[in-house]
């Protein structure tokens, strides 16, 4: 697939700085948790 | 290549497919009949939590793991399936059409489905059955049991062909278009389906019915339970896919809004069918007679299958905040604030959407391999997949629920249901919050998963969990409130609720969306793609399994009081 | 196909997280030797006593050495066989001083089975047909309870016995 069919500039994007935002902190919770029960299984 | 949006599409897209009375009787009884399920499973679910409180023993001698059989199966296997297959069928009535052979055929599937339904129900009731959803072996029950489960699975197929069939044909008469996106994700989800039953009815036909007839005199346990999780890890995203269908696609629409993308939808739901299938030996990862290589291998695909619900997680809140920011509201979180939280159309899925969260953590963090022995068996497991089926997966059904049921039975959702619903939710929600964080946390403490109340003697590590089972109980109590709200908000659309004319959501691409490539639809390369890693995944265990096997098991009946 | 940067961002974030924890985990099987258990060692489960581990005078706890410990089980429906003490009564209690290494080693002659030290990292499945075995070092002093965490029948949730790690 040619992947420039359409000229589309990145500031044609939407804004979406909320979506990282809210995605990253989605991130953060599973490494955390991830790393909880880690610790968990190395303490034991 | 790309293939150009025709006006004609656009124009079949706008004037979405209507449908009939007939149609809608059949996709209503499919739904109805998960209504009868959850609510008997819920009751059982109430009596699970009030036992294991240890404040309460069961009447007339009725044993917790008849109890706990009927909730797993009724709930795990009965309300999801039937819900499923009503869902999915109306979606394709909606979005390609419904032939009247098809319509005929998915009629037979249905009463094949029910019939099989109907004997392993009555095998569990009269006490023959307590070998909870997974039956596994060496544990007998009555062979009724068995057949029954597998007149579910073929009714179940039945489904899957016509569903291909639906879009099979409308491909014919739409030649070089690409298929509408929830008709995709339908036969993704369906091929899915199909591949991953052939474990389980291999087993259930080929290991279980002779032997538990006598005609086989041993059973190979581990490959019995290497067969059961091939199927059972595809099962949950069985469950799960239907309500990203939702989620990409109906969604949008209910919140004023366009699908964020569909190639990316439709690439997700490909990723779906390659690497949901050759990961069950997550389940299997503390078994002695799995290879560790193997073990280790299936939990890398098993990461995989994390990252199309990565991109699923952007795309929800990109979709948010486009709509929200479109509609004026500015800001990092100003569309947040708008989004529709009165309508429980989008507030039950939303919900959802959040239990999701912990919940794909808490999975991750089960498929780690060593750290699986924290949790293995654990009550944890249960507080996991009440967040990713009982709430994920069963809100976005209610908030499904809402608008279909009215549509297919010309009806209304008034205000007043509305607010009901929203009330029903909330109930979901801080019972399911309550129930769920104390089933996590007694687990990490060692509280095992499918055991009636026990003081395992007395000991001091056992009574710190008994509050923990408390906890359980209040939660529990508060999210049967819930079935009866839904169950009588789902009686009121049915049969009560004003006349009228309830919309069917579909959501639409931006105007100037980037069209859908056409390699997406190479149906013959994604199921090659799909074997190939199964046969990667599981053709070495398996056949170690098999020349390695120890001699086989004579059947256990009385463990289980099937006398 | 087009992607939003955020969403690449978002994307490689995601997957070098779990390659990262992949790879700690590999370490941790690979390297560290840190494995479920996974023996692939038969037996016959209708003749297990054939097995000198599981001959009736080998059970329950055995001490091999200094920190050096043992822990051959019978686990059937709905009882763990720790062999018997001096009077001929079934053991149910175990003491092991901390930080001992132990061997354990598990069958079952009947149904599937689960053997849990509740709160530590000994966690199998017993399968008829297959001898399960980990080592495990208790370093927290405390009592313990063994138990069932497979459905095993109706008499599951009473399968059970004591580990207490002394001082
Ligand atoms: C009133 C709501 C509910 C309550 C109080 C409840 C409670 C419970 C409890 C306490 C257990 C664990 C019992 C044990 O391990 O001994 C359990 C297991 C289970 N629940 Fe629920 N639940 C509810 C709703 C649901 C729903 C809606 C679903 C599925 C859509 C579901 C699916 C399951 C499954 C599959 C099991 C596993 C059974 C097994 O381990 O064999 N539950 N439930
Ligand atoms: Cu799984
Ligand atoms: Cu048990």
């Amino acid at each position: 697939m040619k992947k420039k069919t359409l000229p589309k500039s990145s500031s044609q994007e939407p804004n979406l700085k909320g979506t990282i935002i809210s995605v990253s902190i989605i991130g953060l919770i599973i490494v955390a948790s991830w790393f909880g029960v880690f610790g968990l299984f190395l303490s034991r | 290549m790309a293939i150009e949006k025709l006006l004609k599409y656009e124009h079949d897209n706008k004037f979405s497919l209507t449908i009939s009375k007939s149609e809608s009787r059949l996709y209503m009884s499919f739904i109805g009949f998960a209504f009868i399920a959850l609510f008997v499973g819920g009751l059982m679910g109430l009596l699970q939590v009030l036992v294991r409180s240890g404040y309460y023993t069961l009447p007339a001698g009725i044993d917790y793991y008849q109890v706990l059989t009927v909730h797993g199966v009724i709930l795990g296997l009965v309300l999801t399936t039937y819900f499923i297959i009503g869902f999915q069928y109306a979606l394709m009535g909606k979005t390609v059409g419904i032939s009247e052979t098809q319509f005929r055929v998915a009629w037979l599937g249905f009463w094949i489905m029910t019939l099989g339904t109907i004997m392993s129900a009555i095998t569990i009731l009269y006490g023959k059955a307590s070998v909870l959803y997974t039956f596994y072996a060496p544990l007998q029950a009555h062979p009724a049991f068995y057949i029954g489960l597998a007149l579910v699975i073929i009714g179940s197929w039945i489904a899957c062909f016509v569903n291909w069939r639906q879009l099979y044909v409308w491909k014919k008469k739409h030649p070089g278009e690409k298929s509408p996106l929830l008709a995709f994700m339908v036969v993704i989800n369906m091929i899915m389906w199909f591949i991953a039953t052939l474990g389980v009815a291999a087993s259930v036909l080929l290991q279980f019915i002779p032997w538990s007839l006598g005609y086989a005199a041993t059973i190979d346990v581990l490959l019995s339970r290497t067969l059961f999780w091939y199927f059972g890890h595809p099962l949950v995203y069985f469950w799960l896919l239907p309500a990203y269908m939702a989620w990409y696609a109906i969604i949008p629409k209910i919140i004023g809004g366009k699908i964020f993308s569909d190639s990316l939808a439709r690439l997700s739901f490909v990723l779906f069918l390659f690497f949901s299938i050759p990961v069950g030996l997550h389940h299997q990862l503390t078994e002695p007679g799995v290879q560790t290589t193997w073990k280790f291998v299936q939990i890398i695909l098993t990461f995989m299958v994390i990252v199309p619900s990565l991109m699923t997680a952007f795309s929800m809140f990109a979709t948010f905040e486009i709509t929200g920011r479109r509609k004026g509201f500015g800001g990092l979180f100003g569309w947040f604030v708008h989004l529709p939280w009165k309508d429980v159309r989008f507030l039950a899925p939303f919900i959802g959407m959040l239990a999701f969260i912990p919940g794909g953590a808490g999975g991750l963090i089960n498929a780690s391999y060593q750290l699986n022995s924290v949790i293995h068996n654990t009550i944890w497991v249960t507080g996991h997949f009440h967040l990713t089926v009982a709430t994920t997966v069963i809100l976005t059904f209610f908030g499904i629920t809402y608008w279909l049921v009215p549509h297919l039975t010309g009806r209304k959702l008034t205000p007043t249901i509305n607010r009901l619903g929203i009330i029903q939710t909330i109930f979901w929600a801080v019972g399911m919050t309550i129930m769920s964080t104390a089933m996590h946390i007694q687990g990490l403490l060692g509280g095992p998963r499918r055991s009636a109340y026990s003081e395992y003697g007395g000991s001091e590590q056992v009574a710190e969990w008994g509050a923990y089972q408390v906890a359980q109980a209040v939660g529990g109590t508060i999210l049967f409130i819930g079935i009866v709200l839904m169950v009588y908000i789902f009686i009121k659309l049915a049969f009560f609720s004003p006349k009228g004319n309830e919309e069917f959501p579909i959501a639409k691409e931006e105007m100037d969306a980037e069209p859908t490539p056409m390699w997406l639809e190479r149906w013959k390369l994604w199921v090659t793609i799909t074997i190939a890693l199964i046969l990667f995944a599981y053709t070495i265990p398996i056949i170690d399994i098999i020349q390695h096997a120890p001699p086989g098991s004579a059947p256990f009946a009385w463990p289980i009081g099937n006398n | 196909m087009h992607l939003h940067k955020y969403e690449k961002w978002w994307l490689i974030f995601g997957v070098g997280t779990l390659i990262a924890f992949l790879l700690i985990l590999a370490y941790g099987a690979f390297y560290l030797g840190t494995h479920p258990q996974s023996h692939g060692v038969t037996i016959d489960p209708e003749n297990i006593g054939a097995e000198e581990t599981f001959k009736p005078e080998n059970l329950g706890l055995t001490k091999l050495d200094e920190g050096k410990y043992v822990l051959n089980v019978v686990a059937s429906a709905f009882n763990y066989d720790l062999g018997t003490d001096e009077e001929g009564k079934p053991v149910k209690h175990i003491q092991i001083p901390k930080g001992s290494t132990v061997l354990i080693q598990a069958v079952t002659p009947d149904v599937i089975h689960g053997f849990n030290i509740a709160g530590t990292n000994a966690n199998m499945m017993v399968e008829p047909g297959f001898i399960s075995s980990m080592e495990v070092t208790l370093n927290k002093p405390g009592e313990y309870t063994l138990l069932c965490n497979e459905y095993c029948g109706s008499g599951h949730h009473m399968m059970f016995a004591t580990v207490e790690v002394t001082e």
